[in-house]
């Protein structure tokens, strides 16, 4: 209980402490302290609560309420004057709904509104606690040495790292009080407080596109926290409760429209369809923000509350109808980001689209709900949030060194960066690759579906093979055997180095050890909620690992060819003496130059976005009139 | 399966596939070549060109292709173990996934043009199977209500009863698979001028070798997946194979090399018209 | 006995003719000789390649290109030259900037002659060559012992 505590109110200590001391060498070291106490605090917390199932604790006061309740107001001022300073009057009007909305609440019910218990601890929390403490401390550690490289890049973004830093502390502060709250009122105000930390993160540098994407994140996030205060005050009105362990208990009449709604706050935090703009926006932000937006914090931040409905999906009557809507909108989302995935250029949309993509898999597999679906999700949170912090932060180093994040700039980067370009091919590997994280809970995933919903194995057939297409195109891009540009030194960061190494190592990590958390963690909590759990069969667990072990030991072999008789590239016999030039027409020198496909035509964003924003639509729509 | 059934099944298909599947090579080049004509090689023909390989000079671009096509062999060969040995369906197309990507990142970590538009185009091709692929083993699974190909196999009743259309859709994907026209897109065994020999340009010796026969472990996996649409009677199975196996070597004779828009598509429209459709005939019913 | 001469890789590299011997070569493959009998292939890449066959004569433009070629193939190997051309730079061979037959600039094993050299007699060379294929072979691993 004591650590619950700690943990939510200690990153917000830390931040107003990084806020006032500015000094670089103090930062660095808070910084590191505070990312090794979140971590042992989180691991002391998992220890804690090991084996003991939910822990609900009977914690908070009224005056608690009140003064989060003015917090949230005074939060709403500055966002509403922010808006109006830049004439965004729509994200001021959201805000002000919002803030109405949730004063006229506390106002005419606050008195009667009575949660025994507001805060608890179970094994999904333990893992959100995990992934955010671990995770998104390295990415924080990572950020100290990014941020300075970064100004010296952009010398005209004004410096303000000190607030940046208080932003990302407040954020994890934030992200910590989300997975312990069991109060839904608790739990909207860490899902508000996410909202405006995302605001300020993406518009750091304070230029014109940042200002507009910070705005759009803005205003979409609002219209979902304005269904997430719908939802307790529709929940509150009719069943009397706000508490979130209470909503499968619920007879379906009552739960149906605030589970959608809630559902809908969720898929708006997630990016899905057709709210995936304002991430792909937030890649104006430096890139620690998009790692921690995109692994860690926020987007986990909605598919965790999914994961939370998904037993109201399974168990309530008509909940199934409802969670196959929700599921849909995943499930539209993965395929189609997936495909646009392969139309981009940029590194970080394809990490973008990547994301929404998979996160769109997590809401298919909570939308359905079955106890084999909900173990799929759960991994793939996991899996997701180390192997694309991991994939976000490398992108953000090269960058740094190569001076653009173009993919096609990356040929050769295992001879120009080579420990950095291995950090890639790990999370790659990991996003998409047997015997990887990712794959094993697809796996899952898909067999999960067949028995529940064969229709929708046909999405995450298509998508996967897109999936395939444009991480293999990736891949091969970095691992090309290219000379090495003699003027080129590569410049990393201590504190990059470490958190890229520590994040390699946990992406294989996590998939050798992946059967232990499945028993230890996953199994009891579903074992709780659905009565039987889901485990993967023991030989194929086995031959998993051995595939792993293999994947291991075969580069030992690259050490041991002795001499080999090397000869150039096949270039139709007209290369030139000079390695990777040949003799052009008019007897020209030229460099051997390649670039891969993007299929524009068919996989272009253009269309399909508009594609996927009706049809979500569309089943949104559907999912409301199912709920009502 | 128990599990000494298992091993015997696994060490007689390393120990054989590579046997059966430079067979059915040799025979596909002798058909091949009557088709059009020709006396053709003699049927051990492939057989030679491994041994031959293997005693060549091995010359590279730079070592690290050698691992790569290694760990493609593995991983084939892995795939066709899981496959025999009665695992799970699923797993064992993964294991082919991760085969085949190891060949396309060898041919690209050679940086050479022709090898990467092989690799770029054996990408598409992939994308353009796989999909279908999938969906065959989530069809079989709606059947027989498991993954595991000794269930699948045991089955009491004949699998294309249920799943005629995803059979016919694996047929058609099985001409991408099997290098045929008009889908050879990314390498081929006939002369391909316009990309040399696609992903395989920069292999020579021994490399080309390990290609050769891994081609070989795949080739009888993919037949093996044939047979478990018949699998109630093994000697209808291995007929119908066969018969499917000349329907790809008279398609590939019939057709010129089509573009990769047209394998895409084609192949996409297969998976869902056939495919799917199947696949929601069984939900429904 | 090795299988080199079981499975000759043919790479066909036309230097400057006039296209005759060029056409004769690719007559072979035709039904009507079907050179694949013996396990020949066309294969396209000296990378894979066992027998380098070349038709024409060398000049400046091509010299590089028969060299690059020539170094781009595994050992063993060995060179056919088909035709007046490319035996001895044939009725090109007064001309300015022709330098003459192929084995101006690589070692050539056999000489095919003909103007242009008949289906027949290309086939005989190939097969000519492997026996210096296999005898090259021989001395290969005799090296390595």
């Amino acid at each position: 209980m004591n650590t619950v505590l700690f943990l939510i109110l200690y990153p917000v200590i830390v931040a107003l402490l990084l806020l006032i001391l500015p000094q670089l060498a103090i930062r660095k070291f808070i910084v590191g302290a505070s990312t090794a106490i979140l971590t042992v605090a989180s691991i002391y917390l998992m220890i804690d609560y090991f084996n003991t199932g939910a822990v609900f604790f009977e914690f908070g006061t009224h005056t608690l309420n009140l003064g989060i309740l003015f917090i949230e107001v005074a939060l709403a001022a500055i966002i509403v004057y922010i808006s109006v300073k830049h004439k965004q009057f729509l994200a001021a009007l959201l805000m002000l709904t919002g803030a109405i909305m949730t004063i006229w609440f506390e106002v005419t019910h606050g008195n009667q509104i009575h949660a025994t218990h507001n805060l608890f601890v179970d094994n999904l929390s333990l893992i959100m606690t995990l992934i955010i403490g671990i995770i998104g401390g390295l990415i924080a550690l990572f950020a100290v040495g990014y941020m300075e490289e970064y100004h010296k890049h952009h010398p005209n973004v004004k410096n303000r790292v000190p607030f940046f830093f208080f932003i990302v502390f407040a954020f994890l502060g934030a992200m910590y009080g989300l997975v312990f709250a069991n109060n839904l009122m608790w739990l909207f105000f860490f899902w508000e407080i996410t909202t405006f930390c995302s605001f300020f993160l993406i518009g750091y540098s304070r230029d014109e596109i940042a200002i507009k994407n910070a705005f759009k994140a803005l205003k979409m996030n609002l219209l979902g926290g304005l269904a997430f205060s719908a939802a307790i005050i529709y929940l509150f009105t009719n069943a009397n409760t706000v508490e979130l362990n209470q909503l499968p208990n619920l007879a379906s009449t009552v739960v149906l429209l605030p589970a959608a709604l809630l559902a809908f706050a969720g898929i708006s935090k997630a990016a899905q369809m057709p709210f995936s703009s304002w991430l792909l926006g937030a890649m104006v932000a430096p890139t620690p923000v998009s790692a921690l937006l995109h692994s860690s914090t926020m987007v986990k931040a909605g598919v965790y509350l999914i994961i939370r409905l998904s037993p109201v999906f399974a168990f309530v009557e008509g909940g199934a109808t409802v969670g196959l809507f929700v599921a849909m909108v995943g499930a539209v989302t993965f395929l189609l980001a997936s495909f646009m995935a392969i139309s981009q250029m940029d590194a970080k949309r394809v990490l973008a689209y990547s994301t929404i993509a998979n996160l769109g898999l997590i809401v298919v597999c909570a939308g359905i709900g079955t106890y084999e679906l909900v173990w799929a999700a759960i991994m793939l949170v996991i899996f997701h949030a180390i192997a694309k912090s991991l994939l976000f932060l490398s992108v953000g180093t090269v960058e740094n060194n190569v001076g653009d994040r173009i993919i096609e700039s990356m040929d050769g980067l295992i001879t120009k960066m080579p420990k950095v370009a291995i950090g890639m091919v790990i999370g790659i590997a990991g996003m998409f690759l047997a015997p990887f994280g990712m794959l094993i809970s697809k796996w899952a995933a898909l067999e999960g579906l067949v028995s529940a919903n064969p229709i929708l194995t046909v999405f995450v057939a298509f998508g996967s093979a897109a999936t395939l297409f444009f991480w293999t195109k990736w891949l091969g891009k970095i691992i090309m055997i290219k000379e090495k540009p003699a003027d080129f030194v590569a410049k990393i960061p201590v504190t990059e180095q470490f958190t890229l190494t520590a994040l390699a190592v946990m992406t294989i990590g996590v998939c050798l050890l992946f059967p232990l958390i499945s028993k230890y963690s996953l199994e009891p909590f579903i074992q709780a909620i659905y009565g039987h759990a889901y485990m993967l069969d023991q030989s194929n667990v086995a031959i998993l690992l051995i595939m792993m072990g293999i994947i291991l030991v075969l580069p030992l072999r690259l050490m041991t060819y002795g001499e080999l008789n090397y000869r150039p590239q096949y270039l139709a016999g007209s290369n030139s003496s000079e390695k990777e030039k040949f003799y052009g027409s008019l007897g020209l020198t030229r460099d051997v130059t390649m670039k891969s496909f993007y299929l524009e035509n068919i996989f272009g964003e253009d269309k399909l976005f508009k594609l996927g924003v009706v049809s979500s639509i569309v089943l949104i729509i559907i999912m409301f009139g199912v709920g009502i | 399966m128990s599990g000494i059934n298992a091993t015997i099944a696994v060490i007689l298909y390393i120990v054989l596939a590579p046997v059966v599947g430079g067979l059915i090579s040799g025979v596909d080049r002798k058909i091949s070549a009557r088709m059009q004509g020709r006396y053709g090689p003699p049927i051990l023909q492939p057989f030679y060109d491994v041994f031959k390989l293997m005693a060549k000079q091995n010359i590279v671009v730079n070592k690290h292709q050698k691992f790569y096509v290694l760990c493609f062999l593995v991983f084939i060969i892995i795939t066709g173990a899981i496959f025999f040995a009665g695992g799970d369906l699923l797993l064992a197309i993964f294991a082919l996934t991760l085969g085949s990507v190891f060949l396309i990142i060898a041919a690209y970590s050679t940086y050479s043009p022709y090898a990467y538009i092989g690799a770029e185009r054996e990408m598409l091709q992939i994308m353009a199977y796989e999909p279908m692929v999938i969906l065959t083993v989530v069809g079989m699974y709606m059947v027989t209500k498991s993954f595991s190909v000794f269930d699948i196999a045991m089955f009491d009743q004949p699998l294309i009863y249920s799943l005629p259309g995803i059979f016919l859709g694996f047929v058609f994907i099985l001409t991408i698979k099997f290098r045929k026209s008009p889908f050879d897109i990314s390498m081929s065994h006939h002369a391909h001028q316009e990309i040399v020999r696609g992903v395989v340009t920069e292999f020579s010796g021994k490399e080309l070798a390990m290609v050769e026969v891994a081609h070989w472990y795949e080739n009888v996996f993919l037949l093996g997946i044939v047979c478990l649409f018949f699998a109630s009677n093994p000697v209808i199975a291995i007929v119908l194979a066969a018969l499917t196996y000349f329907l790809e070597i008279f398609i590939d004779n019939n057709n010129s090399r089509l573009k990769w828009q047209s394998a895409l598509g084609s192949a996409w429209i297969v998976a869902l018209v056939l495919g799917v459709g199947n696949i929601a005939f069984l939900a429904l019913r | 006995m090795s299988y080199l001469p079981k499975s000759p890789w043919l790479i066909h590299y036309d230097a400057s003719s006039c296209n005759g011997c060029d056409i004769e070569v690719l007559a072979c493959l035709t039904p009507l000789y079907d050179v694949e009998r013996f396990g020949v292939l066309n294969i396209g890449n000296p990378k894979h390649a066992d027998i380098f066959v070349i038709t024409g004569s060398v000049n400046e433009q091509n010299k590089p290109v028969i060299q690059n070629l020539y170094n781009q193939m595994a050992e063993p190997k060995v060179v056919v030259a088909i035709g007046a051309c490319a035996t001895s730079g044939g009725i090109f061979r007064e001309c300015y900037n022709v330098q003459g037959g192929i084995d101006k600039v690589i070692p050539v094993d056999v000489y095919v002659p003909g103007c242009a050299a008949r289906p027949e007699s290309i086939i005989d060379g190939v097969v000519k060559a492997l026996g210096v294929l296999e005898e090259k072979h021989k001395n290969m691993t005799k090296v390595a012992k």
